[in-house]
Order: structure tokens, then C-alpha cells, then sequence
């Protein structure tokens, strides 16, 4: 199995969920759950809405970016988990063209390759009708 | 406390130069404050500075003379050269001292910043996926705001070819040729919605400032700024910064709004009273939504600004007046202090060819940046 690109990001199997952190005294719920403090793992929803959205169109810098030299430019944006906190990630299998925000989308676990490795991360998809079910 | 005046300024040319450091632009700076005050290093009872990328401030002295001056290093990130002034400030408005020196340089490598997920309490994976890049922050931040209040692409390409028009009558910039509307807005795309002319670049240049107390500048004739608010502020819950993995339903205000109430409150006047005023233009889009943060219009209304030409030289609240950090670059120690700088200029009557008409009396300058941080000041010209 291709093991995540960090533990604790993202529960098991082929619907994953992001796994966030609530503070047990004042309810916040943040991405991702912070080590070592005082935040409980909480399992977000799995689909949400694009709250904004941008296409990464020129190779980051590198360190800190591990991905290929042959970049090809990417979408990323931030969605709005209901009633949990809205979470950053790239988003996948979208023409560019086609984002809105509002859009519906849910939570995915896609390869990444990272300093030649391929490694899996968290990502954002468009909600199809498939995905409904 | 007592009232502060800037008594002399100095810039040394924004963009790059090669074969002197960012301390030495630095230095420069200082040696062309002291001139314009007519007093010399010796006659500097302290000095407050910093840069974010180009070493200790202090080793100013190497460059200007042992005196012996108590000297305080700032690392404050986008806010190190306000914070520098407002050190100076407060040193003279307690009195404690009469008169000294703020002054913040850089020098940064070619390219966007490469900040790094441990310098911010990040994990590692967060930069590895390509997502520790501040210029797509600032693309959503904008795409959010546009999307809410009705704002177009074609202010963004406005405020740009402002800044580059504006720039072409200021020494000190960097970028000096207008750009037209149409290349503005068909240059490449960085991160949507943003192209290449409608971001700032790192860049280098160095400013400084010769405060001094009422007693100084009087006895030196020099009583034509005075600083009647200079303030900065971090982050309230639920505001929206660079580099965050995640953030809050709940919507909160801003580093900006807090730094502007203050700064009005402080001096005693609302965002009606200004002439001019210089804020933090990253990006197009930062200067759109800055005008509102700082009170200057309603959410959606710089549509029309725009279109009208209100932030231009000759508008009802010129804005940029340099070209800011769309034309001058952004040497993070230094950015803040060129806002300083601008507003003085204007203040005094010496903008030449992007002098703002009608004898401006009160300037304003915001700066902003990582990790939430904002600095406002207010000049008033005395004669």
C-alpha cells in the first residue's frame, strides 16, 4: 500500500474523511489536528463547498516543494466543510475553467509523486452523481 | 506624550543593486536622512531598525560611526520598518530622548519568498505539497472578495497601470515605465485572478527617518510633520492570513481594522479627513480590498473608484502615489518606511510630476503582511 504523505490526515479506506482537531473547551475545530496538544481528532464530513479557489501556475520553490520538476500547474482552494472549519488542498479532476465557488465537492486520496516517490495526499474533487450514492 | 516630528528622510532607489548590501542601501539611506535634517550620525541619541533577510541593523554602525548609541534590533516581518518607527516614536514621546534615527533595509534573492513550513509551526507536508506559496493567498483571498462584492478583473489591471504611472514620476521606484491597460491585463497568468503586473516582486532598498521631539525640531526649524498616529496590530480570531492549512466558518475582522481604528482614534479623525494615503499593494487586489479594510469606501465601491479614477494624483484620495509595491518591489524591512517616506514627500510639496494638488495635510500609510500583522501611521503637515 502507498502509505500518506503524513499520519493523521486523512481516516482509512476509499471514502475518506479529513481528520481535523476539536478544542474540548471552546469547540474550535481546526485542519490538521495540531500534535502534541490539547485538540481531539474529530473526523470532518466528507463533502463540502468551494469557498475560493486559485491554479498554481508556476513551480514552487523548492525546498519546501517536493513535487516533479515537469510541473504541470494545479487548483487549489479552500472548502467549507459544514459546521467544522473549511480546509485548504489541491483540487483534482476539474477543468480549471469550470470552478465556482459554491461548487459542491468531497474529500479524496490521490497519489502525489514527491521527490520521485509517489506518495498519497488529500485533495478536493468535484461531487459527481456517482459520488451521491 | 509628547509630540514627535520627522525632521529628515532618506531612501536609497528601490529595485536591485547590485555590489551593495542591504545594510549599505541601509547606511545610504541614513547618511541622506541626516542631510536633510542637517545634523549628523553623532548627533543621534538612538536608533531603532531591522531587516527581515539582510542581517542586524545595529552593524549600521560599522558603516556610520562607533558613537556608542543605544541601538534595537526589529524583526517584525512586513511591519519590522513600522515597528522600528514606532520604537523611535515612543522614545521621543516619552521623553526620554530628543532625537534619533528609524530605518529598515533588505535585500532578497530573485523570485517569490520561499518561507518554510517550520519557521511558520507548520508540518512539513504543507510546503512538500505545494502549498506554502504566499502569492496563492493572496489570489484567494481576492477571488472570495470579488466573487462577494461584485468586484472585476479590469480594476485589478486598473490599479496596476496606476501604480506604473504613478511610479514613472518617482525617483526611488523601481519599475518607471507605464504599462497599458491591454498588456496589464493579457500578461501571464500567475494565480488566478492575478497576472504578472499585477504582483509586487522582492526586491532591496533602504529607508530612514530622523525623528525628533518638539524642543529639536523647533530649534531646527523643522516642526513640518508631525506624527499624530503610529500603531501596529497582529491578528483577531477569525481573520484570514498567508500560509493557513485551515480556517474558521466564523468570520472574524482583520489585523488591518484594528490597525485602523486605533490609528484613527489616536489621532482624533475618521477616514474622511485624508489626503493622501499609501497602502500595502502586494497585489491589484490588495490595494482594492485595503481601501476598504482602512475605511476609505464600502465593500464593492472601489468598482467605481476605478473606474472614475478617484485613487489617481488628481482624485478625490490618491492612493499609491509612488506606484507602491507594484512598482517600488517589496524589500520586506524597508516597505513600510517607503510608505513613511511617500507620505512625507507629499506632505512637504515635493512629489514633482505625482504631486497630489491642493497642498495635502493629512497622509496615511498601511502596511501588512505575514503572519497577520498591520501598521498604520498619520502624518499632518504643520504649515
Amino acid at each position: 500500500m502507498v502509505e500518506d504523505i503524513a499520519e493523521g490526515l486523512l481516516t482509512p479506506g476509499d471514502a475518506p474523511c479529513l481528520i481535523g482537531g476539536r478544542h474540548p473547551e471552546t469547540g474550535r475545530i481546526v485542519f490538521p489536528c495540531p500534535a502534541g496538544s490539547d485538540y481531539e481528532p474529530i473526523a470532518l464530513p466528507r463533502q463540502g463547498t468551494l469557498w475560493s479557489w486559485t491554479v498554481q501556475r508556476y513551480r514552487p520553490k523548492s525546498p519546501p516543494y517536493t513535487g516533479p520538476e515537469d510541473f504541470e500547474p494545479f487548483a487549489l482552494g479552500y472548502v467549507e466543510l459544514p459546521g467544522t472549519v473549511i480546509v485548504e488542498g489541491p483540487l483534482v479532476g476539474v477543468d480549471f475553467a469550470a470552478l465556482r465557488i459554491g461548487m459542491a465537492m468531497t474529500t479524496v486520496r490521490v497519489p502525489f509523486s514527491s521527490n520521485g516517490r509517489t506518495i498519497m495526499t488529500h485533495a478536493f474533487t468535484p461531487v459527481t452523481e456517482a459520488a451521491h450514492g | 506624550m509628547a509630540d514627535v516630528f520627522i525632521i529628515g528622510i532618506g531612501i536609497h532607489p528601490f529595485g536591485r543593486t547590485q555590489g551593495l548590501s542591504g545594510l549599505q542601501q541601509g547606511a545610504y539611506a541614513v547618511r541622506q536622512a541626516l542631510a536633510d535634517a542637517s545634523l549628523g550620525w553623532d548627533d543621534m541619541q538612538f536608533g531603532f531598525g531591522g531587516s527581515d533577510a539582510s542581517g542586524n541593523a545595529d552593524t549600521i554602525v560599522n558603516e556610520l560611526g562607533l558613537t556608542g548609541l543605544p541601538f534595537i534590533n526589529v524583526k517584525n516581518g512586513c511591519a519590522t520598518g513600522g515597528s522600528a518607527m514606532i520604537g523611535a516614536w515612543q522614545a521621543i514621546a516619552s521623553g526620554q530622548y530628543d532625537v534619533g534615527v528609524a530605518l529598515g533595509f533588505d535585500k532578497h534573492p530573485r523570485g517569490a519568498f520561499n518561507a518554510l513550513p517550520t519557521e511558520y509551526g507548520l508540518p512539513d507536508w504543507y510546503g512538500e505539497m505545494g502549498l506554502m506559496v504566499t502569492t496563492q493567498f493572496f489570489a484567494m483571498k481576492l477571488q472570495r472578495y470579488m466573487a462577494q462584492y461584485g468586484v472585476s478583473a479590469l480594476s485589478l489591471g486598473r490599479v496596476a497601470q496606476k501604480a506604473f504611472g504613478n511610479a514613472v514620476h518617482a525617483e526611488h521606484a523601481w519599475r518607471r515605465s507605464a504599462v497599458d491597460l491591454d498588456t496589464i491585463m493579457n500578461s501571464s497568468m500567475i494565480s488566478d485572478p492575478l497576472t504578472k503586473y499585477m504582483f509586487c516582486s522582492p526586491a532591496e532598498g533602504g529607508v530612514a527617518l530622523i525623528l525628533a521631539s518638539e524642543k529639536k525640531a523647533r530649534a531646527l526649524g523643522r516642526t513640518n510633520i508631525r506624527i499624530r498616529s503610529a500603531v501596529v496590530r497582529t491578528r483577531p480570531p477569525g481573520s484570514f492570513e498567508v500560509f493557513a492549512p485551515s480556517i474558521d466558518i466564523e468570520r472574524g475582522g482583520s489585523p488591518t481594522l484594528l490597525a485602523a481604528k486605533a490609528a484613527y482614534e489616536m489621532a482624533g479623525i475618521g477616514p474622511e479627513d485624508i489626503d493622501v494615503a499609501q497602502l500595502q499593494d502586494t497585489e491589484s487586489g490588495a490595494e482594492i480590498m485595503h481601501m476598504a479594510e482602512n475605511g476609505f469606501c464600502t465593500d464593492g465601491a472601489q468598482e467605481q473608484w476605478l473606474a472614475e479614477g478617484w485613487s489617481e494624483v488628481g482624485g478625490r484620495l490618491p492612493i499609491n502615489t509612488d506606484g507602491g509595491c507594484l512598482a517600488c518591489g517589496e524589500p520586506i524591512g524597508a516597505s513600510g518606511l517607503r510608505q513613511v517616506y511617500e507620505s512625507c514627500i507629499q506632505l512637504r510639496g515635493q512629489g514633482r510630476g505625482r504631486q497630489v494638488p491642493g497642498n495635502p495635510r493629512l497622509g496615511y500609510t498601511h502596511v501588512y503582511g505575514a503572519p497577520g500583522i498591520s501598521g498604520v501611521t498619520i502624518l499632518e503637515r504643520m504649515q
